[in-house]
């Protein structure tokens, strides 16, 4: 232990109970001989994939263990105490004095009963930390550092009355008001979108600067943490990868699975030239939910036969009510479409079925996609039952066919989908819409619930089978980077509207309009100091104006 | 706050609509289904004359919808009409008989409401410890058991053996409110029991979900006091739910009277009704009915009302 | 399903429940003596003649219960099977169909549950003619909306589900989605709720019989044998007991069972997720 780390975690184990119903109970390693120190206000980045272990190792620092997680060896010391040999009292002051956390949905975190300001206040009262008087008006700096809008009042407000990005800010303030020592961040702005991370980002590294705090950040996305940590631990499965300085891991990383994250998003594709006439062609639509207003605004898109359209955008910007005018869930209320030439029924109930056959749609989540109750060779089997007429034997060497399209084994075809993995779940869903032969497929955020590798795989696999089986996509996505990896033409979608549209060239070069610059400066890119950059640049070109 | 007035008000127009609704199926229930009042009332035996004339009596040869509104037009005005059997004022009998079933009620609510709720506290702090599984044992027993067998054991064990209550739960007027409560207890006690475990099984589930939400663990996080958590986050938030609990079960409580009232022969509006339903005495079967689905509903409402008072999100619109 | 999963409390129900059904089907050979043959003075104590004593008119009060449970098991088995073919085919046709049907149905059932069961229950029967059939119906369709609702919410949350909607777009009919996408993810919960359907009919036709607007004598039912017995209770004889404690072991014991199934049910959306 050196002389000046205040954080020490020795060999750490963790496991969790799982009780699957009807099952006995078994144990499960999730975190093995994990160690680390971190000296007073350095920031520790830890980052892996899903199953990583990172949370449950962020929270042994506040011996917390979240469901059935129970750290079952090692030791992790803060200021020089073993803090799981302390009892409940011993923890009460641990916890919300010297170590404090934020957690991924401030929106869930906060207690929707009380005002923001007695939340953000009441550890540093329960500790007896300052008075009342103190402590608010320790709040208020903080929620001025932090960048808040109207920070003397926004106090005052109940957690539903600010929005997702202020929320965080403040769950963020509340973990500051203390001043702990240190404070574990977990997954603090993956739930945003782009553009306002990159604000809940520069305001939480502003003020760990100001206070001095020591931090664990704890993340999915190299990108960010390369902008906030001074080292980072790169973890896979409970173990550690690698460890070193931000810029030697980002720069120079020495084993095979850090390259690889380094490096994920390595896909390129050269964009195709549109062709004379489109397969469909979306015209001027318009469309809403209900009598509620209005969701679309007048916007058109081709999509050309072989080739991928991206629609990128945010939450609410209409991407995937897009998509639901195209599938016909959600029939225009003016606009039309036009399929190979002809218009398409709007409403899905009244269509022919040659054309829902030649419309698949993939999800976002392959988990609710499938019935749990149906077998892969059901789920694929299914639609060349339906579309062809392919039953029996013929059907189960077609199933297999398919399987060896999406790269799975061909045993695969008698599980169910909970005996596959997320990636494996995602393919089968491939393969379902493959089994219709249409002409496009909508991808609706296909890889945004996948871990980066594992996405990386899908996109290689969507490329590939474009290529052979020329089929075309629309792709909804709101990552800039798969975005660039895959698309031929782009159409940017913001407040229902069309901000950009063209090919991949033209929409990624600039003179760019407003809502696209900002939003493609705003994606983190993987290089240190990247974030002071954009938001030096920012500043000046806002001083400008 | 003017969008949870205008929410109460919704909810309030709505259980009178429903109200009125209940009126007509009540009505339609006992008119127009294929039994014959008149017939039921004389039995097989009955000469033609005597049925048409009894038929011209009751008003059964005008059409349903008249009878409907001149029933709905008396109910209005506090008549509630005049009972076949006996020939008395039906709003007079359930006046006396309705005070003695809401006194017995709500004897038993005071008694289960905070022993529900308090039985559901301490299963939630023990989750699956053994208090925990003891409360929900016997509550899944308790939950099981049919009214009478509680009423009778209590009536063997504590009236007969041990005769230390009155097996027959007598009231009349100007009795002493003490004596009056001493002979309810026997059948509060019973209803207590019935209601209980559901009760208490749905306060635990709801305080359940509350203490699983994130701010409880941010709360815990902060190195809060576990009675502080309790007290200040979750109980806030578990207000609204747990009082739709009770109000449910009160609801439930007041269908329970009825098997209760008779198990000890208690002067109360489901001995009543009891009473007059094999005597196929439709007026007060009807009145009984309605007053029954009347408090149901207002319950109901009620629970209503607090889930909309307690809802910050509807208090402290955007 | 391996049969060393299944739990102690389970066994206990399975067992317990077994023991009425087989009582119910044989009861003819079984019971020692005539269904309504007077064999002895009135409310004898427990003998080996008797094992169960005797009650208010003299009859053997054991054999009373075989074919008691015989009358109340199949009149509350009928019951519940009108109620659930009833609830769940609306409940699910409510929730495929959506729009008018969907509202008109649920409105309707809201309106039957804002009167008690038992108190609507009583006000039928008051003009409804005493028999058999009447009391199933009335039963059967008042506690539908029970299952009406329990089967509705189940289908809307499955209907919603994105293989719902991909079935729906690959352009399956209703018929399809109902008994192929929908029912198998809602059967468990299903299954588990016609246990406590089961049982609630139990205890509402013995609640009626007590209150002597169920089965009527002569014929034998647990509800109805409380009631004769119950005079016997303020002298100390606790005839009236026996058939309201059978009641109350077939509850306990068809509960135990319910909650085995809940409990090994495995819900749709998997466990929790957890990094």
């Amino acid at each position: 232990m050196t002389a000046d780390a205040f954080l020490d975690i020795r060999n750490l184990k963790i496991g969790v109970s799982v009780r699957e119903p009807g099952k006995p109970a078994r144990d499960i390693t999730i975190v093995e001989s994990v160690s680390t120190t971190l000296a007073k206000g350095k920031v520790l980045g830890l980052i892996g994939e899903s199953g990583a272990g990172k949370s449950t190792i962020g929270l042994s620092s506040l011996a917390y263990g979240r469901g059935g997680v129970e750290i079952t060896g090692g030791e992790v010391f803060v200021n020089g105490r073993d803090i799981l040999t302390l009892n409940r009292q011993g923890l009460n002051q641990l916890r919300g004095r010297e170590v404090c956390y934020v957690s991924q949905s401030a929106a869930a975190g906060f207690n929707p009963a009380h005002r923001l300001i007695d939340q953000v206040i009441e550890a540093t009262l329960e500790h007896g930390l300052a008075t009342k008087a103190e402590a608010e008006a320790r709040a208020v700096d903080l929620f001025k550092a932090l960048s808040l809008p109207d920070p003397e009042n926004i106090g005052s407000r109940y957690p539903h009355q600010v929005s997702g990005g202020q929320l965080q800010r403040v769950m963020t303030a509340m973990a500051l008001c203390p001043q702990p020592d240190l404070i574990v961040f977990d997954e603090p702005t993956t739930a945003l979108d782009v553009t306002t991370q990159i604000d809940v980002l520069a305001a939480i590294k502003n003020a760990i600067r100001l206070t001095g705090v020591a931090a664990l950040y704890i993340t999915h996305d190299l990108a960010v943490v390369a902008q906030v940590a001074d080292e980072i631990m790169v973890l896979r499965n409970g173990k550690k990868v690698e460890h070193g300085s931000t810029q030697q891991i980002i720069e120079a990383p020495q084993e095979d699975y850090t390259k690889a994250l380094v490096s994920v998003r390595s896909i390129t594709h050269a964009a195709q030239d549109q062709t004379e006439t489109p397969l469909i062609s979306m015209q001027n639509i318009v469309a809403g939910y209900g009598k509620g207003p209005k969701v679309l605004h007048d916007v058109s898109v081709d999509i050309f036969a072989g080739q991928t359209l991206a629609v990128v955008g945010e939450s609410g910007s209409g991407k995937s009510t897009l998509a639901r005018v195209l599938t016909g869930l959600l029939p225009a209320s003016s606009g039309q479409i036009t399929f190979e030439g002809r218009t398409l029924t709007p409403v899905q109930a009244n269509r022919p079925v040659d054309d829902l056959r030649d419309i698949q749609m993939i999800y976002q989540m392959a988990d609710t996609a499938m019935n749990p109750r149906q077998t892969v060779a059901t789920i694929i089997g299914r639609p060349l039952e339906f579309y062809f007429g392919v039953k029996g034997k013929e059907r189960d060497k077609q199933v297999a066919a398919l399987l060896e399209k999406i790269e799975l084994p061909a045993d695969t075809a008698k599980r169910y989908p909970a005996e596959l993995s997320g990636g494996q779940k995602q393919r089968v869903c491939i393969a379902r819409a493959l089994a219709a032969n249409p002409k496009v497929i909508i991808c609706d955020e296909v890889t945004s619930a996948l871990d980066p590798l594992v996405a990386d795989g899908i996109l290689k696999l969507l490329l590939d089978l474009q290529a052979r089986e020329n089929v075309a996509y629309l792709f909804i996505t709101h990552d800039i980077a798969t975005v660039r990896a895959i698309a031929d033409s782009i159409a940017v979608m913001h407040l229902g509207k069309l901000a950009r549209y063209g090919s991949k060239s033209d929409v990624l070069a600039p003179p760019f309009d407003d809502y696209t610059d900002l939003l493609l400066s705003s994606v983190p890119e993987m290089k240190i100091g990247w974030l002071e950059g954009v938001t030096a640049a920012r500043k000046m070109e806002g001083a400008g104006n | 706050m003017s969008l949870a007035l205008k929410l109460i008000a919704q909810r309030i127009s709505l259980g009178i609509l429903m109200l009125f609704a209940v009126s007509i199926l009540i009505f339609v229930g006992t008119q127009i289904l294929p039994g014959d009042v008149a017939q039921s009332i004389l039995g097989q035996s009955a000469t033609p004359e005597s049925l048409a004339n009894l038929r011209a009596e009751l008003g059964l040869n005008e059409p349903a919808i008249t009878r409907y509104f001149a029933w709905l037009a008396g109910i209005a005005t506090g008549d509630l009409g005049t009972a076949l059997t006996s020939g008395q004022s039906v709003s007079e009998a359930i006046g006396l008989r309705l005070g003695n079933t809401l006194f017995l009620a709500t004897v038993a609510a005071v008694m289960s409401v905070p022993t529900a709720i308090l039985l559901g506290l301490i299963a939630v702090r023990f989750k699956n410890r053994w208090p925990d599984k003891m409360i929900s044992g016997a509550t899944l027993a308790c939950i099981s058991l049919p009214e009478f067998f509680i009423g009778y054991l209590l009536i063997l064990v504590f009236g007969v053996k041990l005769g230390w209550f009155p097996t027959v739960a007598t009231v009349y007027e100007g009795m002493p409110f003490g004596d009056r409560l001493q002979a309810v207890v026997l059948p509060a006690v019973t209803l207590t029991l019935v209601v209980l475990a559901h009760m208490m099984r749905m306060t635990r589930a709801a305080i359940l979900n509350v203490m699983q939400s994130a701010y409880i663990e941010t709360a815990e996080l902060k190195g809060l006091a576990a009675f502080k958590i309790i007290w200040k986050h979750a109980l806030p938030n578990a207000v609204s739910p747990v009082v739709n609990v009770v109000m449910l079960n009160l609801a439930y409580l007041i269908v329970g009277v009825v098997v209760v009232e008779v198990i000890f022969v208690y002067p109360g509006m489901g001995q009543y009704l009891v009473d007059h339903v094999a005597k196929r005495d439709v007026p007060v079967v009807q009145a009984c009915g309605l007053v029954f689905a009347a408090i149901y509903i207002g319950l109901n409402l009620v629970a209503d009302i607090v889930s909309v008072l307690s809802n910050p999100r509807l208090r402290h619109p955007k | 399903m391996d049969i060393k999963s299944i739990p102690v409390s389970a066994w206990l129900g399975i067992i317990a429940t077994s023991i009425f059904v087989l009582a119910a089907v044989f009861a003819p050979l079984i019971a020692p003596y005539g269904m309504s043959e007077i064999v002895g003075d009135v409310w004898e104590p427990m003998s080996s003649e008797h094992l169960l004593g005797t009650d208010n008119l003299g009859r053997d009060l054991l054999t009373r219960m075989i074919y008691g449970a015989r009358t109340t098991l199949t009149i509350a088995a009928l019951a519940t099977l009108v109620s659930f073919t009833l609830g769940s085919f609306l409940g699910m046709f409510a929730a495929v169909i959506g729009g008018w049907s969907d509202q008109l149905l649920s409105r309707s059932v809201d309106l039957l549950m804002s009167i008690p069961t038992l108190i609507f229950a009583l006000v039928v029967l008051s003009v409804l003619p005493a028999n058999i059939v009447t009391l199933i119906f009335v039963m059967g369709i008042l506690d539908a909306t029970r299952v009406f609702r329990l089967s509705r919410a189940v289908a809307v949350d499955v209907n919603v589900m994105d293989f719902v909607e991909a079935a729906k777009l690959r352009g399956e009919g209703r018929i399809w989605i109902i008994t192929r996408e929908i029912l198998p993810n809602a059967l468990s919960t299903l299954v588990a709720e016609l246990g406590l359907r089961f049982i609630f009919a139990v205890l509402f036709l013995s609640a009626l019989s007590f209150l002597g607007l169920g089965i009527q004598p002569p014929e034998a039912d647990w509800g109805g044998m409380v009631k004769e017995n119950k005079d016997g209770i303020i002298f100390g004889i606790p005839a009236a007991l026996i058939p309201a404690g059978a009641i109350a072991v077939l509850a306990i014991s068809i509960n135990l069972i319910a909650d085995w199934i809940l409990n090994r049910t495995t819900d749709l959306k998997g466990g929790r997720g957890d990094s």
